[in-house]
């Protein structure tokens, strides 16, 4: 059980910030996945009270603040035109509505859960996440770097035009993924994560420059490099075994999810 | 520590503990209909309406709600029994656990959504489990309404 | 009949779907006593040390229980009709933990808070013993979980608790060995079912308190009202007469409270404070220490001639019974005897089973109780059957299935096939889904096929000879009716459908009888709704009480109208002289009851059936597979079932569909799964995954009612039936779709997947 000793409605960041430098305080997401934990916090800072829950669009990016529900996320009529609808289909398997209306942006990011379609959706698009002490750092940094005590302010997709597919394999629908699969194509280059392996998301880097030129490459050749680098990722990508599959099946996942996402992105077609 | 909202309509009062949950705090101050039915977030009893968007009151603090304007069933007593008809009609309350829950749901639904289709209909619900019905009579008890709901607007269009 | 097989709303529908405080934890007095259990982390030890002192002075708490407080008396948990088949094997507390979530104290307090810090602070040493945790390597293991020389079968059922065996039998008919022989086509499968979880959506839960009399009252979301009143009796010492249970509306039970799972926690601790006490079972123990389905594993041997002429059957079961042996010794017996009855015509057969004790959590009755195992396999095996064959596995079905006029030869609730309809089940399941069109798949590109399966099904209604329905009647002094009933509506509506029957027995308004129950004080005695027993037997005890309550108005009405009861008759409105105008109204004779009166206006009735009549059903499913990640869909699930008459046409569909539902989770999603140190791991909803909306497709359901002459309108059960197709009608579908035969439930994207790999 969840126990809190003291309850801070805080009135700005940088008292959030203060507050959180004791090792036993927290900052508080939608909390549908803190309050499940043995946890004994001190001080639960709350930061509902600055405006943190609304996505603004500037000329060059979307500015998700850290409080903004996943469901807002998901209704969000700009992102789903900017994203092909990627981020809703990220979202929309999340247990329900209204656990979706509880858990934040901030709270799946900054968890860096290994389960997270949300992580797994921004590690393909071009995005940032702001640290009140930390600055602006590009998704895949704030992916690896260690849990502190900086404070999650906003996340950030920079409005560079994107091809964006999402998709996730699940035993029953609103379960945890077995595998998630993002994919973003940019002009400049493309993007593919894979999370839920069952651990934290990566991207999937070209090391091999399979795709290089995608966007250019006619439906043939787009199919080609699909399944050359969704062999590339069967390969190179590390899985493991849960409670929800064996490392072994999520490998063929991996391949099978990365192709389909990949000639979904290409427009070669619907993918399924 | 001491919150103030608006429950059902009437402001509240009350001294709380700050880890205790919203689901806990209305089930206290006598509001039954809202149920627990796991510990995880997962099976959609307890959803209560704050600000008018539909939330799982076991994830909430009852801090949280300090200001605000929380919805349970006993707040909607009216609609319950208007839209509870239809489901009574098709046999699908059955043992009734889930009811308020999915009712709050519905509700919400009904509100975001103007004319939902069978697919959204599963989609915006598909975190409010039910063990006893197998869906299939809930979702019919919906269409049912949402049906009487037109006939009755074209009736009224038409007088 | 003016309300049997109208779809009547449930009676108690508007309370429910308004949210009103109708069940037990919305009832329990708010400063009663929270009572929680600590429990194992170890699947087998002796305690050998526990500290309560510290725990004991944490604010608030009241009582702390060890096994050193309780009495030494065995009993068992099952919810079963005296004398149990179930063994007494259990202790309140017990110095030997038997499976990670053993009881090991009780603790009550004046709040949650203090109850959870006193938990945290209790000491507890335990000698760790080797584990049974593998139902393979149980019997005859050395490790033996119930050592104790008070450990009680009181009925034969081939038990022996030092062999780590709750029960054993074999039974058969002719020489199946050499008529398996003899046969032209033959298969040897063996099918394995995990211990899935009832999830009703209230868990466990019971508050207690001592009346005026000093008896031990007990609020209890139970199936088993009766039976709970006489274990708490010989649990606790105190004998049932000092036990009085009532039972408030249920939020599902499925079988799973027809064990007595929560009760005697807050029962012992209101003996011991006298004060009242709640227990409210959390998900998480709901899910690791309660009462699962039976896991079986089930080899089949099946026979055919040439002529595709089911010749043989023989079924091994090996059932896990977990640590304690609640419904052991009788859900095996439905793995046989419910798959035996769906075939005809065979010459020889052989059942036989193991249940065996392990140091996993115990089972107990789920919805199927036993035949969903034993359906499952049968059910595959006569896919793999027809297919060695070459034979359109429904072709082969219409060919063997069990007719109406027939003889039973392997079910043991019946001699005759006194009503079954299952060949127009079949015909129309096939028509709904479109077999012959789409049997066996049909390629869709982009990796997805799809296909269809088929499966039988049939259960019981009632134990034959045993389960016992009460029913009471009364004329209230407005001509109202008061039925008193001892079964148990569970959300289910029995309350609503026996109901009904009073209302056409009577030739009264529905609204004009009001149900009522349980209390174990004052409601007729009855076993409780399980066995698929309500609508049967509890029905048959309606309608007598009815109509002996019905002669007892003609009398007074005619005695009244200064005639002999011979020359007036009853038409539900008025006693009217049959030849002549003298007429008495119904209100005016209950009037009479109540004043100057010596003839009572009130009866009660007890039914039990020598047979119990099953229920058929046939479905037909189809699926899509995504042969690139193993994905299964349901695209359609076709069902038509044989219940007789549908008393409520409305309740027996939510029946069905609700028990396909359930059926379609233990076919795909729910996957218990243990660790090596035997704990369960899918404890919460979060890991267990029971069936979303989304999970279930197209669900359609029609019915095929038969006549079941037995029963004073027709009816059979419908309850448990319902449940039993999924498992093997998707499994064989997936064999369609893609030629893997899964065996072993659920049947996940992963094991398709490897499947298809294998194969290629």
């Amino acid at each position: 059980m969840l126990k809190i000793k003291e309850y801070v409605k805080v009135k700005d960041l940088e008292e959030a910030y203060q507050l959180n430098q004791k090792k036993s305080a927290c900052v508080l997401g939608g909390m549908v996945w803190l309050k499940m934990g043995n946890r004994n916090v001190s001080t639960a800072i709350d930061l509902s009270g600055l405006s943190l829950d609304t996505i603004e669009e500037t000329e060059e990016e979307f500015r998700i603040g850290a409080m903004t529900s996943l469901r807002t996320l998901e209704t969000d009529e700009r992102i789903h035109a900017w994203t092909n609808g990627a981020v809703k289909e990220s979202l929309k398997h999340i247990v329900g509505v209204q656990f979706r209306n509880c858990a934040t942006v901030g709270g799946s990011i900054f968890g860096r859960f290994g389960f997270s379609d949300v992580l797994t959706m921004f590690l393909a698009l071009d995005s940032y996440a702001e640290l009140y002490k930390g600055g602006i750092i590009p998704m895949e940094q704030f992916a690896a770097k260690k849990r502190d005590r900086d404070i999650l302010v906003r996340i950030i997709i920079k409005k560079k035009p994107v091809k964006a597919v999402y998709l996730s394999q699940r035993n029953s629908s609103t379960d945890f993924p077995v595998l998630t699969c993002a994919a973003g194509v940019e002009e400049q280059g493309i993007r593919v994560a894979i999370g839920a392996r069952p651990a934290k998301a990566v991207l999937v880097k070209d090391r091999e420059g399979i795709l290089n030129g995608f966007s250019q490459m006619d439906a043939a050749q787009k199919e080609a490099a699909a399944e050359a680098f969704a062999a590339f990722a069967a390969e190179t990508v590390a899985t493991g075994s849960n409670m929800r599959a064996s490392a072994q099946y999520r490998t063929l996942l991996v391949k099978a999810l990365v192709k389909r996402a990949l000639k979904q992105a290409g427009g070669v077609d619907s993918g399924n | 520590m001491e919150i103030k909202f608006w429950l059902n309509g009437k402001m509240i009062q009350a001294e709380t503990d700050p880890d205790t949950l919203l689901l806990d705090f209305l089930r206290e101050h006598g509001c039954y209909s809202v149920k627990r039915g796991c510990e995880t977030a997962n099976c959609g009893l307890c959803t209560v309406l704050l600000e008018d968007k539909p939330v799982l009151s076991c994830s909430l603090l009852a801090a949280r709600a300090d200001g605000k304007k929380v919805v349970t069933l006993e707040g909607m007593q009216a609609e319950a029994e208007e839209f509870g008809e239809f489901l009574a009609n098709e046999g699908a309350e059955q043992c009734g656990f889930c009811n308020p829950g999915f009712l709050m749901n519905v509700f919400a639904m009904l509100k975001e959504l103007k004319d939902p289709t069978e697919e959204q209909i599963n989609e915006y619900l598909a975190g409010n489990l039910c063990r006893c019905s197998g869906f299939m009579g809930q979702t019919r008890s919906i269409l049912k309404f949402l049906e009487s709901k037109k006939t009755g607007k074209e009736e009224a269009k038409g007088q | 009949m003016k309300y049997v097989n109208q779809p009547m709303q449930k009676k108690d529908a508007k309370a429910l779907v308004t949210g009103q405080p109708v069940y037990t934890d919305d009832l329990a007095p708010k400063d009663c006593l929270i009572v929680k259990v600590l429990r194992s982390p170890h699947a087998h030890a002796l305690i050998q040390e526990i500290k309560t002192e510290a725990a004991q002075k944490v604010p608030g708490i009241v009582c702390i229980l060890t096994y050193k407080d309780v009495p030494q008396q065995r009993f068992t948990f099952a919810g079963q009709t005296y004398p149990e088949l179930s063994p007494y094997d259990r202790l309140i507390l017990d110095q030997r933990v038997r499976f990670v979530g053993d009881a090991v104290a009780i603790v009550a307090g004046e709040t949650e808070k203090a109850v959870d810090n006193a938990m945290k602070i209790i000491k507890v040493k335990y000698q760790v013993l080797e584990a049974v945790l593998d139902f393979h390597e149980a019997k005859d293991n050395p490790v033996v979980i119930h050592p104790e020389d008070n450990w009680l079968a009181q009925v034969p059922v081939g038990g022996d608790n030092h062999r780590n065996l709750c029960a054993s039998r074999v039974e058969s008919k002719g020489d199946v060995d050499q008529v398996l022989e003899s046969c032209r086509y033959t298969v040897d499968r063996t099918y394995h079912t995990k211990a899935n979880q009832q999830a009703m959506m209230e868990t466990f839960r019971a508050y207690t308190y001592l009346d005026h009399f000093g008896r031990l009252n007990v609020v209890a979301s139970t199936q088993v009202p009766f039976h709970v009143r006489r274990i708490l009796g010989r649990a606790l010492g105190i004998g049932a007469s000092n036990v009085r249970v009532i039972k408030p509306r249920i939020g599902g039970g499925f079988g799973a409270k027809q064990t007595s799972v929560a009760e005697v926690y807050p029962a012992i601790v209101t003996l011991k404070t006298k004060r009242p006490a709640k227990m409210v079972f959390s998900r998480y123990e709901s899910q690791i220490c309660s009462s699962p389905r039976h896991e079986m594993e089930v080899r089949v041997r099946l026979g055919a001639d040439e002529e595709g002429n089911l010749k043989a059957i023989d079924i091994y079961t090996l059932s896990n019974t977990g640590a304690f042996g609640e419904h052991g010794p009788t859900t095996v017996g439905l793995s046989g005897h419910k798959p035996l009855g769906l075939y005809r015509d065979y010459e020889a057969y052989r059942f036989s089973y193991d249940v065996v004790y392990t140091n996993r959590m115990s089972a107990g009755a789920y919805r199927g109780y036993g035949a969903t195992q034993g359906i499952f396999a049968v059910e595959s095996a006569i896919d793999e059957l027809a297919e060695l064959m070459h034979m359109d596995p429904v072709k082969f079905r219409e060919k063997n299935l069990t007719k109406e006029g027939g003889r039973f030869i392997g079910y043991d609730g019946s001699p005759w096939v006194t009503s079954c309809t299952l060949d127009k089940c079949l015909e129309r399941a096939k028509e709904m889904i479109g077999w012959d069109e789409k049997y066996p798949r049909r390629e869709m590109g982009n990796g997805k096929v799809r296909a269809v399966g088929a499966a039988l099904a049939m259960q019981g209604s009632a134990i034959a000879g045993v389960d016992v329905g009460g029913a009471s009647i009364k004329l209230g002094e407005d001509g109202s009716y008061s039925l008193g009933l001892g079964a148990t509506d569970m959300g289910t509506g029995c309350d609503t459908i026996l109901s009904q029957m009073a209302a056409d027995v009577l030739e009264t308004d529905f609204d004009n009888v009001v149900a009522w129950g349980v209390d174990t004080d004052v409601s007729p005695y009855d076993s409780g709704s399980y066995a698929s027993a309500t609508t049967y037997v509890t029905g048959m005890a309606v309608a007598r009480a009815c109509e002996e309550l019905r002669e007892k108005i003609k009398e007074l009405g005619a005695s009244m109208l200064e005639l002999s009861p011979e020359e007036v008759d009853f038409d539900g409105k008025e006693v009217y002289q049959l030849e002549g105008e003298k007429k008495v109204s119904l209100e005016a004779i209950a009037v009479k009851g109540t004043c100057g009166n010596n003839a009572s206006l009130q009866a009660s009735a007890t039914a039990s059936s020598k047979i119990s009549p099953p229920p058929f059903m046939a479905a037909a499913v189809e699926i899509e597979v995504d042969q690139e990640t193993g994905s299964v869909s349901i695209l359609d699930y076709a069902a038509v079932v044989d219940c007789g008459t549908p008393i409520n046409p409305n309740l027996a569909r939510v029946q069905t569909e609700g028990g396909l539902a359930q059926g379609i989770g233990m076919a795909l999603y729910e996957d218990i799964q243990y660790n090596a140190k035997g704990q369960m791991r899918n404890n919460s909803f979060m890991q267990y995954k029971i069936p979303s909306r989304q999970d279930v497709g197209k669900i359609r359901v029609e019915f095929a009612p038969s006549y079941e002459k037995s029963h004073p309108f027709g009816a059979k059960s419908i309850g448990e039936i319902v449940i039993n197709t999924p498992c093997p009608a998707i499994a064989n579908a997936v064999y369609n779709a893609v030629g893997v035969r899964i065996r072993e439930m659920p049947i996940t994207p992963e094991k398709v997947l490897m499947g298809i790999l294998e194969k290629s």
